[in-house]
């Protein structure tokens, strides 16, 4: 409940934060939303020397759809502000089912899908949802801005490719080429709880052809998994019932649960499976009806 | 003039809204937590990582450093001043801190006492303590196997991990109704490990001040003159020396009636250091030490007759009391009132054997939320009855037709040996099953099927006994079970009234004034009704179990009876009549023949400060503590629907009646109030609210993260109805309320997804009905226990 | 507040940063000197003795701690206290005007939407904050947006039908107010 002794700077510029990062030596860390990383503290599960706190900082809490169609969220966007957008709910069906799926309403005013990301927690959803749908994020330190696709950006658990003088400050998901469909499922016992398992899919179609497809999932290995083998075998052709299995099969497959409390390794699979059926069900049968 | 209306002046049968919302909705609570004393320190526990394991070395010098920190007690220390053990309210002994060994995990190991809890909290992370691990024991069965390492090896003559074997009932008259049975249906379950878990965590500012030496301590108590007694004894201050004072109290549940090292570690500091000392303890000590409930394993029996008729029961259980018998429980039932299993049915023999046994868990249980294993007695006995109907191919609601007792067989000798009084049982069914249209809803469950939904209804139907207890049989340590109330009314007819309750959410403030109004006709808001102080309150020995409207609310009645007895005598005087001559209507004394001549309560009262009859002793005040005559028998019939998916074995909650006879309602906005609570809890022990461990002994619950309470969300709409059957015995009628539905709901949400998966072979899944378990069972067709784990191999 | 006396603490362990902030609870600039680690949740209860705010548990599950940021609701006990430097808190204490409750305070006493009162604060303001957002909810959207807060005792239907007995008050529509007198 009491967290331990800690610095706290609130820096006002970018530059300035950075600097306190790299001085910082890896013992300083972001402070955005504060909904894992507070949550941390009290436990006294983490004690950094230093918080740099990154609220202050200017232009960081956009949710923008760019010209290209691609749509950028800024470090300080909160999950709430994604719950409510509209846009978000024509332009990227899959990561609107999600907003509202993160932690609790209370939650989701303050934490955000960067910090999210950043914290790489395995049961984290959004992760799942930024794979799915091959999107990165953009990190800005002492050498200046660079671009890390998601699939790059987390190294185990709690664990990212972010250097100890980055802040990651905008993720972005590339504009769709084809008309853009998915969703998210997400086994909880209840609200707030952390997912028994979780899976987003995201596909765009030309026509009646899937050209792109991503699936990650949450909360069945040590990270996000990319059930990537499963999404491939999507494209190229319509979805069809038997293509649908095959894809949740190689979901489960790519699964590597452990058996907790939440259930066994092999419930957590079956439910992988069972989600990947559900959503791409959902999917084909939307698109059957607007043709 | 004529009577005042009852209703108007918030008498019983009012709805009257709550005296004490006033505060909590402006924020002007007074919490233990929100006290703040002159000099008032703060105290934090250290608690054991390890389940079972010898204490090799403490090393606390580091703590002591800390600049800020004022004391740092251990084991030690504390046998140093022969407080490192303390009894419990089970005739057992529990450690205050550890000694020679830790038998749980999260075992207070040290305390800090510090400037604040921020610095208490470094200072525990200093303090070094090293481990040597032993064996740790989860499950009653690895408890009982031969060779089992004693855990209670503190105890001279432990030599095993049994800590009682109780038995009631009539064993040889129910082997004879077994062996004349046509079907024996047998189940075994596990009701698992829950927690009260009250949204306020216990705590206790002790203050001992040397100048007068007395101690007060503020503290989270359902039952603050239990812990007065309690504290005379540990700490051999003087009673009189001691003033316990529960303010307003975050819920309780039963988890705040036990005595916690933390209160007596914290009353030492404080004499110690002579300045107060707070203990606030956070929600995992809360959730990973505190009193749990439950954890009692059952295998049971009915004998049957092919008609239905049920011939006998059988019961036997084992309880998991962790590290330390500490259940708050009447001294002379070992498993408290489990015996009153089967009490709404109409059975010749019964035969219940019970066994309790150490672990390496938190000690307890408690009665949470329920009248002492009441709760555990009613799910056995409504998942039994589901069997047994399903063993005979009978109809869910017609097979407990067969079998409930009938309106006219009243008093009524239960199975085991309890009286009932009152019950309309059978029409509580009938309007549960109207309100849910129980024909209606099994043909849309047939049609359902053929699309491969999986619909299924449950029902509960149970009386069971409130309002502990009569003096002959019951007490704790030894100290009867009565239960008082104190009046004073003052000279303008305005009134204070006094109980040995406390109220943590119950609404006492409220009731009790509507209870006087009844009787005096005095209005509700003319009365302040103040529990807690043990100082003022007459003594009682608490809120919990569901005992205050039974018992203290009848002292409600009865002191107002007796007041009103003096008020008569003054009303002669003014009225200038004799006593016989005198008639009573609300609030009003008249001469019976000419009854437009009367005087007001508020006159009497007047009356018995300035113009007393001669030889009349002056003053309208009066205190009355009651003995119940019997327990009272609240009943109830709950139904609840549900759909499961298949797929993940995820269930929602379709529908929930819920039909409850408590008798005459006070209040009956807070009795529905206290209905919907309690089917909140038992649909969260239903669906995911449970403590368990792994092989290790490690705490799987001790967070809010692990430990799931239902949110606004997953929790379902209730639909109330009410049967009144007022107790006989009770002097306004009234039985108890508040844990009725957290007693005989779990059964009814639990039978409702058992009757979905019928014909999947699965007789018993426990609870909770987590979507793994759920799914696995429809897989295999197998049972599903809950039980802990057991480490295999060495 | 009194310029007569400033108590003055004790000189502060070597090392040990303090930051000052200034922070607006329920409409009063207030100033601290504080530790980073102090939590918000402690600062509004020990530092300013505004009690009413609660602390129910320690992995931010439980809402008792909710309070108002900015308008915004959050959960007092997640965000350090030098956090809120520059911004405006608002507390359960801070929902009254000095002669008027509000609707939904209103609304929980009439709809008997709490019983043991500690999860009472925290629900108040995130129904506070829900109704100035969405003046017309459903009973979906109203549990939907207090599935943050944790409550032991009511079973939530009552709290449910205080919050909207306080949105058709807001709406400046008839509610009932029988305070259980009217026979």
């Amino acid at each position: 409940m009491y967290p331990s002794r800690f610095g706290y700077e609130a820096p006002t510029d970018i530059d300035t934060a950075i600097g306190l990062l790299a001085e910082g030596q890896g013992e300083a860390k972001v402070l955005a939303g504060g909904q894992s990383l507070v949550p941390m503290l009290k436990l006294r599960f983490a004690s950094p020397d230093l918080l740099v706190d990154i609220n202050g900082l200017p232009g960081l809490d956009h949710l923008r759809v760019e010209d290209d169609g691609s749509i950028r969220i800024g470090a300080l966007c909160r999950h709430a502000d994604l719950e409510r957008s509209e846009v978000l709910v024509a332009k990227q069906p899959t990561m609107a089912a999600v907003a509202p799926l993160v932690a609790d309403p209370l939650v989701r005013t303050r934490g955000t899908l960067v910090g999210s990301l950043c914290h790489a927690d395995p049961q984290g959803d959004w992760a799942s949802v930024v794979t799915a749908l091959d999107g990165h994020v953009v990190a800005q330190g002492v050498d200046g801005r660079r671009t890390i696709s998601i699939k790059d950006f987390v190294s185990g658990p709690f664990q990212t490719t972010l250097r100890p003088d980055e802040i990651a400050v905008e993720a972005v998901i590339p504009a769709p080429v084809g008309a853009p469909a998915g969703g998210y499922l997400k086994l909880e016992r209840r609200v707030g709880d952390f997912a028994t398992a979780g899976v987003a899919v995201a596909v765009e179609t030309t026509g009646a052809n899937v050209t792109k497809a991503g699936i990650a999932l949450t909360g069945v290995g040590g990270s996000t998994i990319d059930a990537s083998a499963a999404a491939e075998s999507l494209t190229g052709g319509p979805l069809t019932a038997a293509g649908i299995e095959r894809a949740a099969d190689l979901a489960a497959e790519a699964a590597r649960p452990f058996s907790d409390h939440r259930g066994s390794a092999e419930y957590k699979r079956h439910i992988v499976h069972t989600f990947v059926v559900r959503l791409l069900r959902r999917i084909a049968e939307a698109e059957e009806k607007a043709a | 003039m004529t009577a005042v209306d009852e209703i108007k002046i918030g008498g019983m049968g009012a709805n009257r809204r709550r005296v004490e919302d006033d505060r909590f909705i402006r924020g002007r609570g007074n919490y233990v937590d929100d006290i703040v004393l002159p000099g008032m320190l703060h105290m934090e526990i250290l608690r054991s990582p390890l389940a079972h394991a010898r204490i090799t070395s403490i090393d606390a010098s580091k703590a002591w450093e800390i600049p800020g920190v004022r004391l740092v007690l251990t084991g030690e220390m504390m046998a140093s001043r022969n407080l490192a053990w303390m009894p419990t309210l089970s005739y057992d002994t529990q450690a205050v801190l550890a000694t020679d060994k830790v038998r749980f995990q999260g075992q207070e190991v040290a305390a800090v006492v510090a400037d604040d809890p921020y610095i208490a909290k470094d200072a525990c992370e200093a303090i070094v303590v090293e481990y040597e691990p032993l064996p740790p024991i989860v499950n009653p069965t690895q408890a009982l196997a031969e060779g089992a390492p004693v855990i209670r090896d503190d105890k001279e003559n432990q030599h095993d991990n049994v800590t009682f074997d109780w038995e009631v009932g009539d064993r040889d008259g129910t082997d004879r109704a077994f062996a004349e049975a046509d079907v024996v249906s047998k189940i075994s379950m596990h009701y698992p490990r829950s927690h009260p878990s009250p949204i306020e965590c216990c705590g206790s500012i002790a203050d001992f001040d040397r100048s007068t030496s007395k101690l007060t301590v503020y503290m989270t108590s359902q039952a603050p003159h239990i812990i007065r007694a309690a504290v005379a004894l540990v700490a051999e201050l003087p009673e009189h020396m001691i003033r316990i004072v529960s303010p307003d109290l975050g819920g309780g549940f039963g988890n705040k009636v036990p005595v916690y090292p933390g209160y007596v570690i914290s009353i030492l500091a404080s004499i110690l250091l002579e300045q107060p000392v707070k203990w606030i303890e956070d929600k995992t000590g809360n959730l990973i030490s505190t009193g749990f409930g439950r954890d009692v394993y059952l295998e049971g029996e009915l004998a049957l007759r092919q008609d239905g008729r049920i011939l006998g029961v059988r019961m036997h259980t084992v309880s998991d009391h962790g590290a330390f018998f500490s259940d708050a429980q009447p001294s002379k039932f070992k498993i408290g009132l489990m015996h009153s299993a089967f009490a709404c049915y109409d059975i010749p023999a019964a035969h219940l054997t019970a066994r309790g046994v150490y672990t390496n868990k938190a000690p307890g249980g408690v009665a949470y939320r329920c009248s002492f294993r009441v709760t555990e007695a009613m799910y056995f006995q409504e998942r039994m009855v589901q069997a047994a109907a399903d063993d005979l191919g009978m109809d869910q609601a017609e097979f407990r037709r067969v079998n409930l007792v009938r309106d006219d067989d009243f008093p009524h000798r239960t199975p085991f040996g309890f009286l009932t009084d009152s019950g309309q049982y059978g029409k509580c069914l009938d309007i549960g099953l109207a309100a849910i249209d129980y024909e209606g809803f099994l043909k849309a469950k047939e049609e359902a099927k053929a699309k491969g939904r999986l619909l299924g209804i449950g029902i509960s139907t149970m009386t069971e006994p409130l309002g502990a207890g009569n003096s002959r049989e019951y007490d704790i340590l030894g100290i009867k079970m009565f239960d008082s109330a104190e009046l004073r009314v003052h000279m303008t007819g305005k009134a204070i009234l006094r109980t040995g309750a406390k109220t943590q959410g119950q609404g006492h403030e409220t009731t009790w004034a509507q209870i006087v109004a009844h009787e005096l006709g005095i209005p509700a808001e003319d009365i302040t009704v103040e529990e807690g102080d043990t100082d003022t309150a007459p003594f009682g020995m608490g809120t919990y179990a569901s005992r205050s409207t039974p018992v203290a609310g009848a002292a409600v009645a009865m002191v107002s009876r007796k007041i009103k007895a003096k008020a008569r005598k003054l009303a002669a005087h003014l009225l200038e009549v004799s006593e016989e001559d005198v008639e009573w209507e609300l609030g009003r004394f008249y001469v019976r023949s000419a009854p437009d001549q009367g005087v007001t309560i508020q006159e009497c009262a007047m009356a018995a400060y300035s113009n007393m009859p001669d030889g009349m002793e002056p003053g309208l005040e009066n205190n009355a503590y009651y003995d119940p005559p019997n327990l009272t028998w609240p009943f109830a019939c709950y139904i609840v629907t549900v759909e499961v998916d298949p797929g993940t074995g995820v269930w929602d909650v379709l529908d929930v009646v819920a039909v409850d006879d408590c008798g005459v309602r006070i209040n009956p906005m807070i009795v529905e109030g206290q209905i919907m609570g309690g089917l909140t809890e038992a649909y969260a022990m239903a669906s995911m609210q449970f403590i368990t461990f792994d092989a290790e002994g490690n705490c799987i619950g001790s967070n809010y993260m692990d430990y799931l309470l239902p949110t606004a969300w997953e929790t379902p709409g209730f639909q109330l109805h009410e049967v009144v059957t007022p107790c006989p015995h009770h002097p306004i009628g009234a039985k108890g309320i508040g844990e009725c539905a957290t007693v005989g709901g779990p059964a009814a949400f639990v039978n409702a997804v058992m009757d979905a998966l019928k014909g999947t072979g699965v007789r018993n899944i426990d609870m909770p009905l987590l979507p793994d378990r759920v799914y696995g069972a429809i897989q295999t067709g197998q049972d599903v226990s809950g039980a802990p784990p057991v480490k295999t191999g060495s | 507040m009194t310029s007569l006396f400033t108590e003055i603490s004790p000189e502060p362990e070597h090392g040990v940063a303090t930051r000052r902030v200034t922070i607006t609870v329920n409409g009063e600039r207030k100033a601290a000197e504080i530790e980073p680690r102090l939590l918000l949740a402690h600062l509004l209860r020990q530092g300013l003795g505004l009690t009413g705010t609660h602390t129910g548990c320690d992995t931010t599950n439980c809402g008792a701690c909710t309070v108002l940021f900015d308008g915004v609701p959050l959960k007092s006990c997640t965000m350090l206290a030098v956090q809120a430097d520059g911004h405006e808190v608002t507390t359960i204490e801070g929902l009254a005007t000095a002669s008027e409750l509000s609707p939904v305070q209103e609304g929980f006493k009439q709809e008997h939407g709490l019983q043991c009162g500690f999860c009472t604060p925290g629900m108040m303001m995130t129904a506070t904050a829900l109704l100035a957002e969405n003046p017309d909810p459903t009973e979906d959207e109203v549990r939907w947006a207090l599935s943050g807060n944790l409550c032991r005792c009511t079973g939530y239907q009552n709290i449910v039908k205080a919050v909207l007995w306080a949105a058709a008050k807001q709406r400046g529509e008839a509610v009932e107010t029988d305070d259980g007198s009217v026979p």
